[in-house]
């Protein structure tokens, strides 16, 4: 199709305005849904049909509050409206998207954009739950008043959109009055927009009446001076806890359709090459990490509950405080948690940072929030070390452990931006401005394609880059075939145990073994990486035993590591940045290779030092 | 009064701001949440334990939350 002739209509508005869900309703494409200010933190195109069955190109842009921007986020809205953003041309059309229970705050942005003179079509959305809170709006009479078609939509329900279809066709057939060079209005216009933005919503909402609001009586508990923090780390506790606790069932159904593959395996192949490489490299690879999906999906599943919620502001709020005794603000706070799932959206997140400092520290430190990724490696370990007790009612001891190592992350974290921000990252203290939307019931669907597009995500990259790293190290640990006579282990013998021993020379002070020091290099490319060039080591070593086939990497490693190496490793991988992704995007979003050179070097010393004290310690303490 | 020291849950009246005890770019964020001389607004609450800092507010029909350092800078008056 030629996308010169199709007309660009860009979606616009501030930020909680519901621009993504309006996209997604309007493209049938899909993309995160969350309820903070600045969810959407990548352009978004898709393709929608206007009312006279023209096709038209749609860009998603993040939410801004003007045309002068004061995050990189708002710069990409203001850049891609006026048509100064490199690869993308000006659009012919705007959808200005407006909150119809914010209108005072929400016009002032409108009459700016209309101001530009571009065809514009305002969306009032969120419509229903303007008339939830007692709102009764005349959309004709702003309509009127804008000079421009206002249409009520309720996005999520799909509610309005024909109609915006065919006023869009109507706007675009029409005269265009828009300059060939578009320009942000002057600063002193500012106030009169202001000004008149209050009149319009004052005409235009023709009854208020008060309802109860849910927001203020939940803000009343959950921004409580104590009751919000209890409750903050309540949840937090919660969440860690479930990752184990509701794991478990679907863990044991994974794991068992694995064995009986491997014993399938075993039953129908002849004992050679083939067999070694299906069982020993990619079952016991690949299968090591799948059987980590359910936790995985159920962290995103909290996640995803406290963005939609609108929770995760208020989170930022209770956190502030904290976050500044280290330099930083509740800001960080938010791309903080999001990289508990992944590190890679948590560093596009900061975006929406107003002071550059800030953001640079909370880029720099985002690796330590204990990704997903990570959670395969401490399973294993902590499930093959520390046993299945109960420490008190609710509370398991594995539990117990795994939130101990998310809160080593947490305090690394915030130790490492202390010292950033006195150091490298100097200067003033961070502000923190937010806007705090209305709670929302989370949509069912739109949780369930979050946790689909995890799913997905996380099985592709077993299929892809942990498939590929498991053969590639199947093959080095699997040749020269070490000869029977000379006691030496295949693992051992192999190319890839050779280059273990350079690494060993490095890692055995803080306890590593050599299995550890060759899992360490294709652990580069993920974490969970690791996991897999474990239980592929040790299933070659062994895969002469033929009960060792359906053996788990945790049964295996019991047997072969001390409690004081396990530990030590549990320590390495709460500082370790092994993750190519995540430095490749902190390359993208600090435009150049300094900062993530900075970021490797300071993290991979922290891992160090932290893996030989605990190491250290639990040898004095008799645990070797 | 002071907008850090004003009571919770009472209207107030923004009467001024001293925008230069206030980054620009606050300063410019601030305007832009409607938050300028004339609003009516109403702090909600304070932060967490013995901090009182930040401070939520509501702006119209909105929530706002802002550090105290800029809440000194607002001068308002009680509506009621």
């Amino acid at each position: 199709m030629d996308t010169v002739s199709t007309p660009l209509i860009a979606l616009v508005g501030n930020p909680n305005a519901g621009k993504s869900a309006l996209f997604n309703a309007l493209t049938g494409a899909r993309q995160k849904i969350g309820n903070y200010p600045g969810v959407t933190v990548e352009r978004k195109l898709g393709r929608i049909m206007l009312g006279d069955g023209r096709p038209a190109e749609i860009v998603d842009l993040p939410g801004a509050y003007s045309l002068t921007p004061d995050s990189l986020d708002e710069e990409v809205t203001r850049n891609v409206v006026l048509g100064r953003q490199v690869g993308q041309r000006r659009p012919d059309a705007i959808i200005v998207v407006v909150d119809s229970a914010n209108l005072d705050n929400h016009l002032r942005f409108t009459l700016e954009l209309i101001g530009l003179g571009l065809p514009v079509v305002v969306a009032l959305n969120m419509f229903d739950l303007a008339v939830r809170d007692g709102l009764e709006i005349d959309a004709d009479l702003l309509s009127a008043e804008l000079g421009v078609p206002v249409i009520p939509t309720v996005a999520v329900r799909k509610r309005g959109l024909d109609h915006l279809a065919e006023k869009l066709a109507s706007v675009l057939t029409g005269p265009s009055i828009a300059p060939a060079t578009l320009e942000e209005p002057p600063e002193k216009d500012r106030k009169s927009l202001t000004a008149e933005a209050h009149r319009l919503a004052k005409k235009v909402i023709i009854r208020e009446t008060p309802t109860r609001q849910w927001t203020r009586i939940l803000d009343g508990v959950l921004l409580h001076p104590v009751a919000g923090v209890l409750i903050l780390f309540a949840l937090l506790f919660v969440m860690f806890q479930a990752v184990f606790a509701w794991s478990e069932t679907p863990i044991g159904w994974i794991e068992a359709a694995f064995s009986f593959l491997s014993l399938q395996v075993t039953a129908f192949t002849p004992d050679n090459w083939i067999r070694s490489l299906i069982n020993d490299g990619i079952i016991a690879g690949v299968g090591s990490v799948v059987v980590f999906l359910p936790q995985i999906l159920i962290l995103f599943l909290f996640i995803l509950l406290l963005e939609s919620t609108g929770y995760m502001t208020r989170a930022a709020f209770v956190m502030d405080r904290m976050m500044a005794s280290v330099g930083l603000s509740g800001h960080s706070f938010i791309p903080l948690l999001s990289s508990f799932a992944c590190a890679i959206p948590g560093i596009m997140a900061t975006r929406t940072i107003m002071d550059q400092k800030d953001r640079l520290t909370t880029i720099l430190i985002a690796p330590l929030m204990t990704c997903s990724a990570r959670l395969p490696v401490y399973t294993v370990i902590i499930g093959a070390f520390i046993p299945a007790q109960s420490v008190g009612p609710g509370i398991g001891l594995r539990g117990l452990v795994l939130f101990g190592l998310y809160v080593a992350g947490i305090v690394g974290a915030m130790l490492a931006a202390l010292l950033i921000r006195r150091s490298v990252a100097k200067g003033a203290q961070g502000s923190f401005l937010l806007e705090m939307p209305r709670y929302q019931w989370p949509r069912l669907r739109d949780i369930a394609l979050g946790l689909w597009q995890r799913a997905w995500l996380f099985l592709r990259r077993a299929g892809t880059i942990i498939f590929v790293s498991t053969i590639i190290l199947w093959v080095l640990l699997s040749f020269p075939k070490a000869p029977d006579d000379i006691g030496t282990s295949q693992a051992d013998y192999s190319i890839a145990g050779r280059i273990a021993d350079g690494v060993e020379v490095v890692v055995r002070p803080i306890g590593f073994n050599k299995e550890i020091a060759l899992a360490l290099i294709p652990a580069m490319a993920a974490r969970e990486v690791a996991v897999s060039a474990l239980a592929t080591t040790y299933a070659i070593d062994e895969s002469g035993d033929e009960e060792a086939v359906t053996k788990s990497l945790g049964d295996r490693l019991a047997g072969k590591w001390s409690l004081a190496t396990a530990l030590a490793f549990l320590a390495w991988f709460v500082f370790a940045p092994q993750c190519i992704s995540t430095i490749a995007v902190a390359k993208r979003e600090t435009n150049g290779w300094k900062w993530p050179i900075f970021m490797v070097t300071y993290l991979f010393a922290m891992a160090y030092v932290a893996a030989g004290i605990t190491y250290w310690t639990a040898m004095a303490f008799g645990l070797g | 009064m002071q907008l850090q020291i004003a009571p919770l849950r009472r209207p107030l009246r923004v009467d001024s701001i001293d925008w230069l005890a206030i980054p620009e770019s606050e300063g410019h964020r601030l305007r832009s949440l409607g938050l300028e001389e004339g609003a009516v607004i109403e702090p909600l609450h304070r932060g967490i334990l013995f901090f009182r800092d930040p401070l939520a507010v509501r702006v119209g029909r909105m929530t706002i939350a802002l550090r105290r350092k800029v809440a000194l800078a607002i001068y308002c008056t009680a509506l009621d």
